[in-house]
């Protein structure tokens, strides 16, 4: 009670109300829907729903969906924060079209950006054609989807890294030079430690979203069993049998993956962030 | 300034809730909705413009007519979920079925309502090829030869895409004298030329058709058609199979809807209207095979000779199709098996 009243003097009063509305607004749009999600799997029982989600092909299809979405993700972090690097770093001509650019793929239908892809990168597409006689068949396989999740995700990094990047102080790094640290150094042990937890961020949202996406991927994945089919492709055809119980299930279980996921790279993050406090 | 401007905002506000009144008292009169699947959109929309006209010389009442278009099975879920159709005009039996035993919403016994298997208008399956036909694909034995490369949707995704697979298996099954192993190792080899399943028929189209991959696409017969005297004239040919199904996108009325709504009588004489002369001659129109003879006779020269079979002679009903064949460890997921 009295630890309330000491915080009475805050400029903006209202700690009980914004945490009921919070609490009120996170169960309405998070939490009721999952629930349901948990009661239709539950509906199966439970070995069931273990049989469904540890089927051979299930299990073929999150190597896939995990596996793809974590290259992509890993390929975003480093190319991202050179984008956003460049984005705060330099003044050029045509930066803030640059900057603009970087949003597309947050505005494209992600069924658009799945069947230009696809266009662009199959045989006969600009790309595909010079890529097919080395050997490399982009699209319709599992180079083709990490290639999807990389455009997907790209805005994530970019926009986590450049705030934090532009509130870093230039003179910060002046400071390491003049007490002759070299460049690499300068990068390693002061650069980076001040944009680690954003990039980590970055790379948790760009995961998250990468490991649901179905939209972009469908298109340009072939969708082969056992090959290159992706988890959310599953809980369709699973749906097509009127099967709720079982796509639920695979549907429960991957997001207690990603939760688990999310929750190890925010400890992550919490550990890095104490580590350079 | 500021006065005049508000006053502008109030006249705008006030024209604009004239405008949408005027909008609502035109639309007094009944409304229907139609729940399809993906290529049946122009077909319905020339017979909804055709059943409105009879409608209102028959009984001089107004009736708008509303068409959603999606995946067949989609749709069915759609509806399972609440979507209030008064009547349904999917691909497959299957997924009305679902709506019979998972939505509880008409009798399971739905399909002897209507004449023709309540399958007004009808399709088959035939094949899309190049110009000039580079393959030389006749049959559905040309289709498992070394280097031709085939495309076809997923059957588990794809409830039109089901329909291929088994004209693919009916066909084998008749060539070989009822031989099912025969029939299976056919279908096994030929899925095995498919190097891309996608989700539905416009992208296993657009696959074929804007990529440029693949021989030859197994497509229905009215898709196919479409593509050929509409889209792009003189890229592609049909090729029709010595034999195929008879693809029966069946039509039914959602009973719990329309009695609830009251729109029972005016959803059965849209059903009913189309095995009218009318409605046959819009279905032909739009590429499907009419089931009234005279109106069969008048587009006979549109529609390739094939030797055709039903899905009740060879496979049994849907139920039964969809256990063996398209569900989780069935057929078709056996061929996937790895050491297939």
């Amino acid at each position: 009670m009295s630890a309330i009243r000491g915080r009475r003097h805050r400029v903006i009063p209202g700690f009980g109300l914004t945490l009921g509305v919070t609490l009120l607004y996170l169960s309405l749009i998070v939490l009721i829907p999952l629930s349901a999600t948990f009661l239709k799997a539950s509906t199966a029982g439970w070995s069931a729903c273990w049989h469904t989600v540890t089927e051979p092909r299930a299990l073929a299809s999150y190597r896939l969906s995990f596996g793809a979405a974590f290259i992509g993700a890993a390929v975003n972090a480093i190319m991202g924060l050179v984008v956003a690097w460049v984005l705060v770093r330099y003044q050029f001509p045509g930066r803030r079209i640059i900057d603009a650019l970087v949003d597309l793929p947050f505005a494209l239908p992600t069924a658009v950006a799945g069947i230009t892809l696809t266009t662009v990168l199959s045989v006969h597409g600009w790309i595909g054609r010079y890529l097919e006689p080395l050997g490399i068949t982009a699209a319709f396989s599992p180079l083709g989807v990490v290639i999807a999740l990389i455009f997907i995700g790209l805005p994530f990094v970019v926009r986590t890294v450049q705030p934090v990047l532009q509130a870093l102080d230039p003179e910060l790094e002046e400071a390491a030079a003049s007490l002759g640290a070299g460049r690499w150094q300068t990068f390693a042990r002061v650069i980076i430690p001040e944009l680690w937890p954003a990039l980590l961020t970055g790379f948790a949202l760009a995961f998250a979203r990468a490991i649901g996406e179905y939209g972009s991927v469908v298109f340009i994945s072939g969708n082969m069993p056992m090959r290159t089919e992706i988890t959310p492709l599953l809980i369709i055809t699973k749906l097509e049998q009127y099967d709720y119980a079982g796509a639920t299930a695979i549907g429960v279980f991957m997001l207690l993956v990603s939760f688990a996921l999310l929750l190890v790279i925010n400890l992550l993050q919490w550990w890095s962030g104490k580590r350079h406090a | 300034m500021m006065s005049i401007r508000r006053s502008t905002n109030l006249i705008g506000a006030l024209v604009l809730a004239g405008s949408l009144c005027a909008v609502a008292s035109a639309q007094k009169g009944q409304t229907l909705l139609n729940v399809s699947y993906d290529p049946t959109r122009e077909l319905y929309q020339d017979y909804n413009a055709a059943f409105a006209r009879y409608w209102k010389t028959k009984t001089g009442e107004d009736i708008t007519i509303h068409q959603s278009h999606s995946g067949s099975g989609k749709q069915a879920r759609a509806v399972i979920d609440g979507l209030e159709a008064d009547v349904v005009t999917l691909a497959l039996a299957y997924d009305i079925d679902a709506i019979a035993q998972k939505g509880d919403l008409l009798p399971t016994n739905w399909q002897t309502r209507l004449p023709h298997n309540s399958a007004p208008y009808t399709s088959t399956i035939v094949f899309l090829v190049r110009h000039g036909n580079p393959k030389q694909i006749t049959d559905w034995d040309d289709l498992v030869r070394p280097g031709v490369v085939v495309i076809t949707p997923n059957p588990k995704t794809s409830g039109g895409a089901r329909w291929n697979y088994l004209a693919a298996w009916g066909s084998a099954l008749k060539h070989h004298g009822n031989d099912a192993a025969a029939a299976k190792e056919f279908v096994t080899k030929l899925y095995k030329h498919v190097p891309v399943l996608d989700t539905g028929a416009r992208g296993a189209t657009v696959t074929f058709v804007e990529r440029g991959i693949g021989d030859v696409l197994i497509a229905w017969e009215n898709e196919a058609l479409l593509a050929v005297r509409e889209l792009d004239q003189g890229q592609f040919e049909i090729v029709a199979p010595s034999l195929s199904i008879v693809a029966e996108p069946p039509v039914t009325l959602v009973d719990r809807v329309v009695d609830r709504r009251g729109t029972r009588a005016i959803a059965q004489a849209y059903l009913d209207y189309l095995y009218s002369e009318e409605g046959q001659e819009i279905a032909a129109k739009h590429y499907y095979r009419p089931r009234l003879q005279a109106v069969a006779a008048k587009y006979a020269t549109q529609f390739p000779q094939i030797e055709l079979f039903t899905l009740a002679e060879l496979f049994g009903d849907w139920q039964q199709t969809q256990q063996v064949h398209f569900s989780d460890g069935g057929v078709f997921d056996q061929m996937y098996q790895p050491g297939q």
